[in-house]
């Protein structure tokens, strides 16, 4: 090794060294404060302490909220799981004219009307319905937005599973329905939990949909409701806004690892966890 | 067990591909029958008609006593083994082999007795709790066909059933396959692009050519006497030598030089009619001296074939290739006379590529 | 952050190559009718919550429409008036101005370098290091919005804030001296994972053969990247500018750190309909302003989808 490459190799781990610190700087806050007896901004060695969690007892939104979310991203994944599937199915399977045309419209649909660009006319169609401050709206909006990228996922994945899987059933006599449920669902399983678990982590993080439609902090998820806890006058609580932020990021965290593990989070970076 | 009826069976896909061109064929009962022909020839739709995966445009298809034309093909009474085996990947192979009986609404012991037997008939006991994944590719094959036995069907219908094993496996599952047939005596259908395949295993067999049977007949009888250039051309490891001459008198000439015309062409042509002459390399003898009646060539190649050898000679204006036994190769660039032994050549039409003894059919416009 | 999401990866794996030329209709005995019903709900929903919403832009953005008083009953159609107004207004050249600063910095250049960056440099480190910067990268991308950005309101603090410990520069008030700066140095760290794990699968599908020649003739570092690399991932690069540049126009987050303050100084457009339409009621403006970002995104997937076609 001449010098030269001696000092670029230095340089090369100080870079790293430092993207590094970059990432890790602002998350260090969220490992250490919810542990610490006086919890503040700045970043500090903690003095061990669980007495921060009793602050998520004594706030009354902080755990119903947890709860709303949950009740939004499982609705969401159900509805968007069932129809996806079927439809992915029937599209992959059954040939429909205008199939292709359909599917690629529907992508190019999904991609421009976000939530951002349509929030106006999202909002006004829910008051008409009269479908404001309703977790059913919300879980509704939010499947209409993520339905068409899983059909185009499920669709792809539909499509690399042999057809004379369902042809060989056939020739046993079996019927569409025993198709479905014997043959197609137990084989593309792997391909409905990640659209599970890719539907779950979006609609936890989603922080603008409910966030527009729900104004009763009863109804609001966690994403929503954690705003108030820092926007709103006063202090900041922070032994609540750390121990809130820490209990709700597990979730999200924990799915990344079961789908790193369980498929490599390389392969379905793309769709995003 | 059944004959298998086709009657002007035509297939007809959406875009006006005709698949199956009116065809009509009958299996007797318990005969083991291949349908071979290049890729595209219309052999897998065919199979795929008679299991009822695809509906027939216009003809009937019939097994046994029933036409089952317009039956699904869950009510046809026959088994299908697919080229991928279609073995489901979540099931053991034991639940692989009784998932069609519960199809069929067996007792859960009749279906387990059932096939635990067939897996044993196929010497799978010991891999019965395994996933397909942890299977070799025979394995595999085996488990397709003990789920196609254990429903003690009427028909066997076998889609390029060898195509996914390794070279060497592939001889054992042909001797393997054809056996199993023979006990079993299940009337089989199965598809095949490879003409040995074919030769070896099958009763009978049926050369298809764009939806349609270019000739049905023993293995002797396609490999000995096929019925035009098409089946010459795809049948047997070599190529036949076919080649273009114009009938003068008793002879066709080739190129300038004279092949005998066999006895029972002669009544057949027309002097000056335009002939291909059909012989296999096989039934060429060789030699280094002239012979009458043999086509003189100079030695241009030698292949060697293991206990033979391919001899290629060429000639002004064609090429023709001989079998010589091994050790009897002549030397490259040395002239060399090939020799057709009597009643091995054949005769072609020039404008249809069909036998001269065959019937004139009004031209396909 | 749904929005981030709603476009499928241009690495999926191709679909299985067909063995024969398709022929079946309807391989599973499915039937029209059943096949249908099987794409009936999830189109109904499709076409209630992104369809219909996306054509009543075209409408409402010609009305008066406003949350409360009379023309909330009776909306009046003003024509083209919203458009004009919108194109006439400084305080809207300014929401496009900053979106354009803000996609340019922070996703066209940040994420897309640093991603880049990070996808190369990590393949020389020794898999434990590498595992740990990718897990941070990854994090940052994953955690909830609502939640990284109280992170951040907590590194750049004007009094406690760790940023200012470090720097030694007490007192520095960045979200208010600097606030378009600290979202998009915000939104780089956010976002970047995206580009890392595009450009990491780009990178290994690099044949090594080719790598290796232009070693075997004495490529410099910066030629082999020129020559060998750029040409095989030039589609990816084109992909990941496009898909982040889209996510990063429709970002809602910074909202969470600035809410557009202080002073609009980072009221980028998804903040700025928000606070014209639903905090200040005016539907019609804000529909208005909402169809030309709809525009904006669909020339961008556009370009995107013709892409993803022509790799098919």
């Amino acid at each position: 090794m001449t010098p030269r490459d001696f000092v670029g190799r230095i340089g090369f781990y100080v870079l790293i060294g430092l993207v590094t610190a970059f990432f890790a700087l602002p998350m260090l806050w969220l490992v250490g404060t919810p542990f610490d007896e006086q919890p503040g901004l700045a970043l500090s060695v903690p003095d061990p302490t669980l007495g921060n969690f009793s602050e998520l007892l004594d706030n009354r939104f902080a755990l119903p909220s947890l709860l709303n979310s949950v009740l939004l991203a499982l609705g969401t994944a159900v509805l968007v799981v069932a129809f996806a599937a079927t439809a992915a199915y029937s599209l992959s399977r059954v040939r429909i004219p205008g199939r292709d045309v359909l599917l690629y419209l529907l992508l190019l649909l999904s991609s421009i009307v976000t939530g951002t660009a349509a929030m106006v006319p999202i909002f006004l169609l829910m008051f008409e319905l009269g479908l404001i401050d309703s977790r059913v709206g919300v879980v509704l909006v939010l499947s209409g937005g993520l339905l068409p990228a899983a059909i185009f996922i499920l669709k792809d994945f539909m499509d690399s599973v042999p057809k004379s899987y369902e042809e060989s059933a056939r020739v046993f006599g079996a019927s569409a329905f025993q198709i479905l449920r014997d043959v197609v669902v137990p084989v593309i399983r792997p391909g409905l939990a990640t659209i599970a678990v890719w539907t779950i982590v979006n609609v936890w993080g989603n922080f603008l949909v409910p966030f527009i439609l729900l104004r009763d902090a009863d109804k609001q998820p966690a994403a929503v409701l954690m705003r108030t806890f820092y926007t709103e006058g006063g202090a900041p609580n922070l032994a609540l806004i750390s121990t809130f932020s820490l209990l709700f990021s597990i979730p999200v965290v924990v799915m990344y690892l079961f789908v790193n593990r369980k498929y490599g989070f390389r392969f379905y970076g793309g769709i995003k966890s | 067990m059944a004959a298998i009826k086709l009657d002007g069976l035509t297939k007809v896909y959406p875009g006006g591909v005709r698949a199956v061109d009116d065809l009509t064929l009958t299996i007797p009962d318990g005969e083991f029958f291949a349908l071979l022909g290049p890729s595209g020839c219309g052999k897998t739709t065919l199979l795929r008609t008679i299991a009822g995966l695809e509906e027939a445009t216009s003809g009937s298809v019939r097994i046994g006593d029933r036409d089952v034309t317009h039956l699904p093909p869950g009510k046809r009474e026959l088994a299908m083994v697919f080229q991928d085996y279609a073995l489901f990947p979540h099931m053991t192979v034991v639940d692989n082999i009784s998932y069609p009986l519960k199809i069929k609404g067996l007792a859960k012991d009749d279906r387990l007795g059932r096939a635990v037997k067939a897996g044993d008939e196929l010497s799978l006991d010991g891999l019965m709790q395994r996933r397909p994944a942890e299977l070799s590719g025979g394995q595999q094959q085996r488990v397709a066909l003990a789920r196609a036995i254990a429903t003690h069907p009427q028909v066997f219908l076998f889609d390029e059933p060898l195509s996914n094993l390794d070279a060497r496996l592939r001889l054992e599952a042909r001797t393997f396959l054809k056996r199993l047939q023979r006990d079993l005596g299940v009337t089989t259908v199965f598809v095949t692009h490879d003409q040995a395949e074919a030769l070896a295993m099958a009763d009978r067999m049926a050369v298809m050519d764009a939806g349609r049977i270019r000739q049905v007949g023993t293995a002797r009888e396609v490999f000995q006497r096929p019925a035009s250039t098409f089946v010459a051309n795809f049948i047997g490891s070599t190529p036949m030598n076919l080649l273009s001459g114009v009938v003068r008198g008793q002879a066709v000439n080739v190129s300038g030089q004279i092949v005998q015309l066999p006895g029972d062409a002669r009544q057949h042509v027309t002097d000056g009619q335009d002939v291909v002459v059909g012989v296999r390399p096989e039934y060429l003898s060789l030699s280094q001296s002239a012979a009458d009646g043999a086509l003189r060539g100079v030695v241009a190649i030698v292949e060697n074939l293991g206990t033979a050898s391919l001899v290629t000679l060429e000639s002004d204006g064609f090429t023709v290739a001989a079998t010589v036994a091994d050790g009897e190769e002549p030397a490259i660039g040395t002239d060399a006379w090939a020799l057709p032994i009597p009643g091995r050549t054949l005769v072609y039409r020039r404008e249809d590529g069909e036998l001269v003894d065959a019937p004139v059919v009004a031209a396909v416009a | 952050m749904a929005q981030q999401t709603t476009l499928p990866p241009a690495e999926q794996p191709a679909p299985a190559a067909e063995a024969r030329p398709r022929p079946a209709t309807d391989v599973a005995g499915l039937g029209r009718g059943r096949a249908a019903a099987f794409v009936g709900p999830a189109m109904v929903l499709i076409a209630v919550f992104l369809v219909f919403p996306a054509l009543w832009t075209l409408y409402i953005g010609i009305t008066n429409y406003r949350l409360t008083g009379v023309q909330a009953r009776v909306p009046e159609i003003v024509g083209f008036d919203n458009y004009a107004d919108a194109l006439g207004d400084p305080t809207f050249h300014n929401a496009l101005f900053l979106t354009l600063v803000f996609v340019l910095f922070s996703a066209v250049l940040g994420q897309n370098l640093l991603g880049f960056a990070l996808a190369r440099s990590l393949a020389t480190l020794r898999p434990v290091l590498r595992r740990v910067v990718e897990s941070l990268v990854l994090l940052a991308w994953i955690i909830p919005g609502s939640i990284v950005a109280f992170l951040w309101l907590a590194l750049l603090d004007r009094d406690a804030g760790t940023l200012n410990a470090l720097l030694q520069t007490p007192g520095l008030a960045w979200l208010i001296d600097y606030p378009l700066v600290s979202i998009i140095v915000f939104n780089i760290w956010r976002g970047t994972a995206f580009s890392m794990l595009l450009y990491s699968a780009a990178l290994a599908s690099v044949p090594p053969s080719q790598l290796e020649t232009a070693r075997l003739v004495g490529a410099s570092r910066w030629q082999t990247l020129r020559d060998v690399v750029f040409p095989h991932i030039r589609g990816h690069v084109l992909t990941n500018t496009l898909l982040i540049s889209l996510w990063t126009f429709n970002d809602f987050t910074p909202f969470l750190i600035t809410a557009g303050g202080p002073n609009d100084r980072t009221e980028i457009l998804p903040v700025y309909i928000y606070n014209t339409a639903i905090s200040g009621g005016q539907m019609g403006y804000g529909a208005a302003v909402s169809l030309i970002m709809l525009v904006i995104n669909l020339i961008i997937a556009l370009f995107y989808i013709r892409l993803l076609r022509e790799r098919r």
